[in-house]
Parts: structure tokens; sequence; C-alpha cells
């Protein structure tokens, strides 16, 4: 970045118009195993209308910004988000949806789902409820572009510096999955 | 002298590529309307290039991947100077309807080079229907072409463009037809429903561009705005006389052939995206199929017609 360091722009300024640009303009990849899947067409489409705030769905996760978990995670699904996660490009997002992600949920005593994605993936914004409400999901958006106008969406960041220790949840928890297939 | 002509030709395709990125947002802002949705700012094309192009991480999938885009962005530039904009003569010569014919697949090749080098098997099937839908819109189009150069007796299109100062082509019954079929041959030139075959977002993932992401996207989105121009000002110069209005060579004549141009592109381009929204997505057997047959026996019935006008 030698071209931004204090000649032309401060690392500052280029970093600030990163983040003006990054926040007007958030591509998704919607993630949609769980229920909060249904909720999301009521926001895409003219009833919330997400476009108005340059948001909308991408078809790979290599052109998109925000991951989206809807739901739910089982332990199979949960390797596909790692997949899905890793291809983004940075600044990346994860928004997750309801209440399963952050404790389980209704799911709270299954054998195979995940408990707390915080473990897994670094998530930005939760959105709350049992399912959130399309008004809940405009708001946790409208949430998400504060935090990156702040500067302090750095979950790709946290995820870069304490990667030894995600993939190790990771592992223990794909373990548990393979073992619990052998035995059985 | 030489890097004056350099200067204007820096400066023309600049511009063109601005109002290109332009023309993606008002093209999104019209789909909302058309969806009674609010749509996006008429400017969140240039914020999307900005977010593209300052993304920290990127994946390159080897120099062809790199070099592809600049590959069909030159193409692009250059289609772009062959054509008058606004009357202004950049590069025309004797002839370059056949350049331009050609220059027309480069862009899409070098997008095809792009994706294949990218691996992704989504990208093979985007590239080949791609490759598919070239075939069969250039047939048509080649024939409204020829229909032109026929009825003008030249084969360059600032002559063409010249020639339709007293009466643009689009008045002559004939080439009513012809930019019927034309039009639609756009449609596949833009990519645009029912046409959209290539990238068909929830079939193939995006098909050629599944795996461009970051900058590589950004560059691909500049090209995509570049192609906007290009094709809708080969429509213009071809059919709507170019936009020129005034030939006195003055100051005002040139702002106002070019104030013209804008409009009448962006007329073009809103027909486009008016089509895009009122249909479905053929399949490529389909839509290779009513270009050779349809579109191909109307523009025949068109060249027959102008061909006879010519003689009698």
């Amino acid at each position: 970045m030698g071209l931004f360091d204090g000649d032309i722009m401060k690392y500052e300024d280029w970093n600030k118009i990163s983040r003006i640009a990054s926040r007007k303009s958030l591509w998704m990849v919607h993630f949609c195993t769980g229920c909060g899947a249904i909720e999301l067409p009521p926001v895409m489409t003219s009833r919330y209308d997400m476009e108005r705030f340059g948001m909308g769905p991408m078809a790979t996760p290599r052109q998109a910004d925000v991951l989206l978990i809807t739901g739910y995670l089982t332990v199979k699904t949960l390797k596909r988000v790692v997949n899905v996660y890793e291809q983004m490009q940075s600044p990346k997002y994860v928004i997750s949806f309801g209440s399963c992600p952050i404790n389980g949920g209704m799911y709270w005593d299954s054998y195979n789902t995940v408990k707390r994605l915080d473990r897994y993936l670094p998530v930005d914004v939760y959105v709350g409820g049992c399912m959130p409400r399309p008004e809940g999901v405009m708001n946790a958006f409208l949430e998400l572009m504060k935090l990156i106008d702040e500067g302090k969406a750095r979950g790709w960041e946290k995820y870069q510096k304490y990667y030894e220790q995600y993939k190790r949840n990771q592992k223990m928890a794909f373990n548990f999955e393979r073992e619990k297939d052998e035995g059985a | 002298m030489v890097v004056e002509k350099i200067a204007v030709i820096a400066l023309y395709t600049t511009i063109a590529m601005f109002v290109g990125i332009l023309f993606m947002g008002v093209g999104r802002k019209i789909v909302a309307r058309v969806h009674n949705r609010v749509g996006p700012p008429v400017y969140q094309g240039f914020i999307d290039i900005a977010k593209l192009l300052t993304k920290k991480t990127n994946i390159s999938h080897g120099w062809i991947y790199d070099l592809a885009l600049l590959f069909s962005m030159t193409g692009i530039m250059l289609t772009i100077l062959f054509l008058p904009i606004g009357g202004v003569k950049l590069l025309s010569m004797e002839g370059d309807a056949f350049l331009v014919l050609y220059l027309l697949a480069i862009p899409a090749l070098g997008f095809a080079l792009g994706a294949g080098a990218s691996g992704n098997p989504n990208a093979a099937i985007g590239v080949m229907r791609a490759l598919v839908m070239m075939l069969s819109y250039e047939l048509p189009f080649v024939i409204t072409l020829i229909a032109l150069m026929i009825y003008y007796d030249t084969s360059s299109i600032a002559q063409i463009v010249e020639m339709q100062h007293a009466k643009w082509a689009i008045m002559i019954p004939p080439f009513v037809l012809a930019a019927a079929v034309a039009d639609m041959a756009l449609q596949g030139m833009l990519m645009e429903a029912p046409f959209d075959i290539p990238t068909a977002p929830h079939e193939i993932a995006s098909g050629p561009m599944a795996e461009f992401g970051g900058k590589h996207l950004g560059a691909l989105m500049i090209y995509k705005a570049g192609t906007i121009v290009a094709y809708t000002t080969l429509f213009v110069d071809l059919f709507l006389g170019g936009g020129v209005v005034m030939h006195d060579g003055s100051v005002l004549a040139y702002l106002a052939n070019f104030a013209v141009w804008f409009i009448l592109i962006f007329l073009v381009f809103t027909l486009s995206l008016l089509i895009n929204t009122s249909f479905p997505r053929f399949r490529i057997e389909q839509a290779f199929k009513f270009y050779w047959k349809y579109e191909a026996l109307l523009a025949f019935i068109s060249l027959i017609w102008v061909y006879l006008m010519v003689i009698s």
C-alpha cells in the first residue's frame, strides 16, 4: 500500500473511503438451511426493499460481502458454512438469524446442532427472535451498516488473528461428529 | 497532434465508461420501479465498483485469469472508438462496419478465456452458452447490417451516420423491420432477459462470473458498463442517425449532438430493460431457434425489400 502511505492519501483516509463504499453496497450470500430463509423474500421484494441500501443477493460466495446464517446449523452444514465463509473476500461480515445460532434455541439439547456459532465463525450482528420478523432483519442490516461506518465490524480481522483457535473449535465439532458416526 | 488524438481517445473512453456505470445504476432503479420498489440510488454503480476495487483480499487463478480481463476491456474500448459518438469520428475509416463485427467478438472471447481459467464448472457451462448465444444473434444482426450497407452503398459506420442526416434509417419502412430484429439481437448482446442465459444466477450461479470476486469483479463490472455503451451506441448509429441533430461544426452543435446521443442510448437501454423485466428466460436451444428461425427470416425479408427498393 505504498501509494497511500502519506504521499497522496493517508491509509486511514483510504480505509474510510473503503468503509463508506462497502457500507452502501453490501452483497449477500444467504445460507438458507434454517427457517429464517422465509423471512428474506419480503425483505428483498417490494414490501421492505433492501435494494434501497444497495443490498442484494449474489450467486456465489466469491462475489459476496455478507454471509447470512438463517437459523440453526447442524455440524454437517457447519462444514459447508466454513467453506463458504473462507471463499469470501475480506472485508466480510456475518449476520446470524434467530436464537438457534446464539444458544441453540429450541435445539438446546440436540445432539448434532451447533449451539454457539460464535465459537466457529466471527459473528458481527445477531438478530434475536424465533424467527425475527422482516423489520428485525432490516434493523440488523442497518445496525451492520452503522458498525461498518464506525469501523467496529471487525469479525474478519478477528478470524484472521485467532485462526488457530477457530480451526481448533471447528475440528472439535467435526471430530465429535465423526466419532459419533463410527460409534453407530 | 498524436498526443492530442490520444488525449481525446482517452477522454472519450473514460466518458463512455462513466456513462455505462451510470446506466447500470439507472437500470437498477428502472427495474426496481417496475417491481414497485424504491430501488437503489442512481449512483449505485459507482459505489459498487468503489467497494469492489477497495476490497482487502483478492484471489487470482493464474495469469490468464488476470490478463483476460484486460483483453476484454481493450476489446470493448476499441469497439467504442470505432463507433461515432454523437457524430464525432475517432478512429472511423472505410469498411469499419466489418471491423466492428470482428471487434465485438473479442470482449466475449476474453471473458470466456478468463472464465475458463477460473476452472469452475458453472463458468464452463456459462461460457459455452455465451458462445452459442453469440453465434445465434450474429446471423440476424449481420443480415440487417448488410441491408443497411446495400441501401447506403457504404461499409463505413460513420458514413451511414452521415447519410442519415436528412432521414433516420428507422423512418424508412424496411428498416423498421430491421431495427426490430437488431433490437432483439441487442437484447442478446446485452445479456438481458429473455436472453440472459449465459449469466443466469439461479441456474448456474452467474455462469462465467462465478469465480470472480474483489478487484477482478470490479474490473468485470467496468467492462460490463463499456458493453452497455458500445452496443447501444452501435444501434443508435445504425438506425437512429447516431444522435446527430446539428451539423454545422460549432461547439453548440457538438454539445447538442452529444446530449441527443446520450438521450437516444438511454431510450434504447430503457427499452431493453423493459423487455428484460417483462419476460422470463429462454432455454439456450429456444434462443437459438428464435434467432435463426424467426429473426433471421424477418431480417431476410427486410434485406430483400431493401434490395428491391435499391434496384428499382
